[in-house]
């Protein structure tokens, strides 16, 4: 079944520089590499994908949804329940614990609060002992890990990393990508992986380059 | 931070300006008019009611008497002033002072022979003085020196709390005062005098003619505490504007910083925002949580201030020298309630541009700065 596709888009900045975007499918449960080097649009792209930023041409279809259809208040909660976003720096809110974090993006996604399901995601995340901690008592690579249970905690048809491993050393690097791997499979989500990091892409059998 | 002194000062004025007000009325509730020598009138209300200033000086009894006979007044009380006891006056007067002031005694009985004195609730907790007591009065209102050895008052009785003036005197009759004077003022004052008479009118046709007739055919002196109280207000009111106008700069101040606070913390955590956008969170959710943001900063604010204010005066109260128009911190007013919403009312205000601010954030561009 097709998961994602895009047509036609086109983007550009201010009226300047265009960028297009050839058009690209994924099914369900694959996993993607979004390749290129940094300014060619991989950002953009992927926030056209999530919903983040319309693009000036083109249509996105989300499991048969056509996202810049929605509404403004429908499209922030297809992509609460919808999408996982992973950043490139975990972001968490600093004044709350991990699991109140969490908990945070389940009633943002108007999802009913599940404490056994974010007991469940950090388990499998290998963290379930910090759940009470503040981000600030975390290392980076459990940090980024905290993160990942945020994406996947609603159980998004989705999952998108951009540039998940590249403020990681090679250790948490490894594990980063292997946790993602691991949770989309786990949540039968699609994986999308933006990078330019070379030690990713080993893991991926379908890449999209950007010129 | 700001907002908390707006509203501390606020509440600190609308506080002692409403309670000296009520103070005030409150003690002079039954007295119409006062007449005493030539001198100011104020002064004459104030020594003589609120028994804060010097007497305007002494009138012959003889022409107090006869204009308390006159068929215009209903109740004419004389004052015999110019003793202490360690800062407390004592007062000369008889019995009608009782009943226009409504006196009632906790412990003891009021004075009737020379040299008996009954004492306010406030006189007897300050000055540990009990029923049996003596003491010896000082001339002078205020000094400690110069003791009418010879005379020892004895406190036969204590007031209860009237929550007015009367809380801080000592009374006692007017031949007690005189006694005390006796010796000193020998061969200086000829017949007896008193300091003032506080007057109650028979009807309120006396109020147009008894002031004219005291003022024009005696070498007395009238004043109605009515009329000088407002006169004072007008006087203290041209401070408590200006203070009240001070505090509402602070407010606009404060509203200006919650503004600036709330401005600065947003570009801060406009990536927290982005991300909570990313998360499932509407725009408008965005817009109601910094509002929210701004209303509680602005409320604990104003909260405090209220707190701070009444904890001040409370304070001041307590160091309060002057007895006789103390201040009270535990008093609530419903006024207060409405520097409540006015702290609510800035929180909006202040909030408002930056809340609309995170409502029409480019998310895109924000996270894609990092």
């Amino acid at each position: 079944m097709q998961m994602i596709s895009i047509k036609g888009v086109t983007h550009s900045y201010n009226n300047l520089s265009k960028i297009s975007f050839s058009d690209w499918q994924i099914n369900d449960g694959e996993r993607w590499l979004l390749l290129g080097q940094s300014g060619s649009g991989k950002t953009t792209l992927l926030h056209i994908l999530t919903g983040i930023l319309k693009p000036t041409t083109g249509e996105i279809n989300i499991a048969e949804t056509s996202i810049y259809q929605l509404t403004s208040k429908k499209l922030d909660q297809f992509r609460g329940r919808n999408i996982g976003i992973v950043f490139q720096r975990p972001h968490l809110i600093k004044s709350l614990t991990i699991a109140e974090n969490l908990l945070l993006a389940q009633s943002f996604a108007q999802l009913p609060e599940n404490n056994e399901r974010i007991h469940e995601v950090l388990q499998s995340l290998g963290i379930a002992d910090k759940k009470n901690a503040y981000p600030s008592e975390l290392s980076q690579g459990q940090l980024q890990r905290v993160s990942i249970a945020r994406a996947v905690i609603n159980k998004p048809a989705l999952l998108i990393a951009d540039e998940p491993t590249s403020s990681l050393d090679d250790n948490n690097a490894t594990a980063v990508l292997q946790l993602l791997l691991e949770q989309s499979d786990l949540n039968q989500a699609t994986l999308i992986v933006a990078t330019h990091d070379k030690r990713v892409k080993d893991a991926f059998t379908n890449t999209y380059n950007l010129a | 931070m700001l907002i908390a002194f707006g509203t501390a000062i606020l509440t600190i004025l609308l506080l002692a300006s409403t309670q000296i007000e009520q103070k005030l009325n409150n003690n002079s509730k039954d007295i119409d008019l006062v007449v005493g020598a030539k001198g100011s009138p104020l002064q004459l209300i104030l020594s003589s009611i609120y028994y804060i200033d010097f007497p305007t000086g002494n009138i012959p009894l003889k022409e107090a008497n006869e204009l308390a006979h006159n068929p215009f007044v209903k109740r004419a009380v004389p004052l015999a002033l110019g003793d202490n006891y360690n800062g407390t006056r004592i007062v000369g007067t008889d019995s009608n002072y009782i009943s226009l002031y409504g006196l009632k005694t906790q412990s003891g009985k009021f004075w009737q022979a020379d040299l008996e004195a009954t004492i306010g609730a406030e006189v007897a907790k300050a000055q540990k003085l009990k029923v049996g007591d003596t003491f010896f009065g000082a001339h002078g209102l205020t000094e400690n020196k110069d003791l009418h050895k010879e005379h020892a008052y004895k406190v036969v009785g204590i007031l209860a709390p009237q929550g007015n003036v009367t809380d801080n005197l000592i009374l006692t009759n007017v031949a007690s005062v005189w006694e005390m004077h006796g010796e000193e003022a020998n061969g200086e004052i000829e017949g007896k005098e008193i300091t003032s008479l506080l007057i109650q009118y028979r009807s309120p046709m006396s109020v147009a003619m008894f002031p004219r007739m005291v003022n024009q055919m005696t070498s007395l002196q009238s004043a109605s505490p009515a009329m000088e109280s407002t006169r004072l207000f007008s006087l203290i009111g041209v401070g408590v504007d200006t203070l009240q106008w001070f505090a509402v700069l602070i407010m606009l101040i404060a509203a200006i910083s919650v503004f600036i606070n709330l401005f600065n913390s947003l570009k801060e955590r406009s990536y927290d925002l982005a991300i909570m956008r990313t998360l499932g969170a509407s725009k408008t959710k965005l817009f109601l949580i910094v509002i929210l943001e701004g209303l509680i900063l602005t409320i604990a604010g104003t909260i405090l201030g209220l707190a701070l204010g009444h904890l001040t005066l409370g304070f001041i109260g307590a160091y309060q020298e002057s007895s006789q128009a103390k201040l009270s911190g535990l008093i609530f007013i419903s006024n207060e309630f409405y520097l409540l919403l006015t702290g609510l009312a800035i929180g909006i205000f202040a909030s408002i541009i930056p809340a609309s601010q995170a409502y029409r954030a480019n998310i895109s561009k924000i996270l894609a700065k990092n």
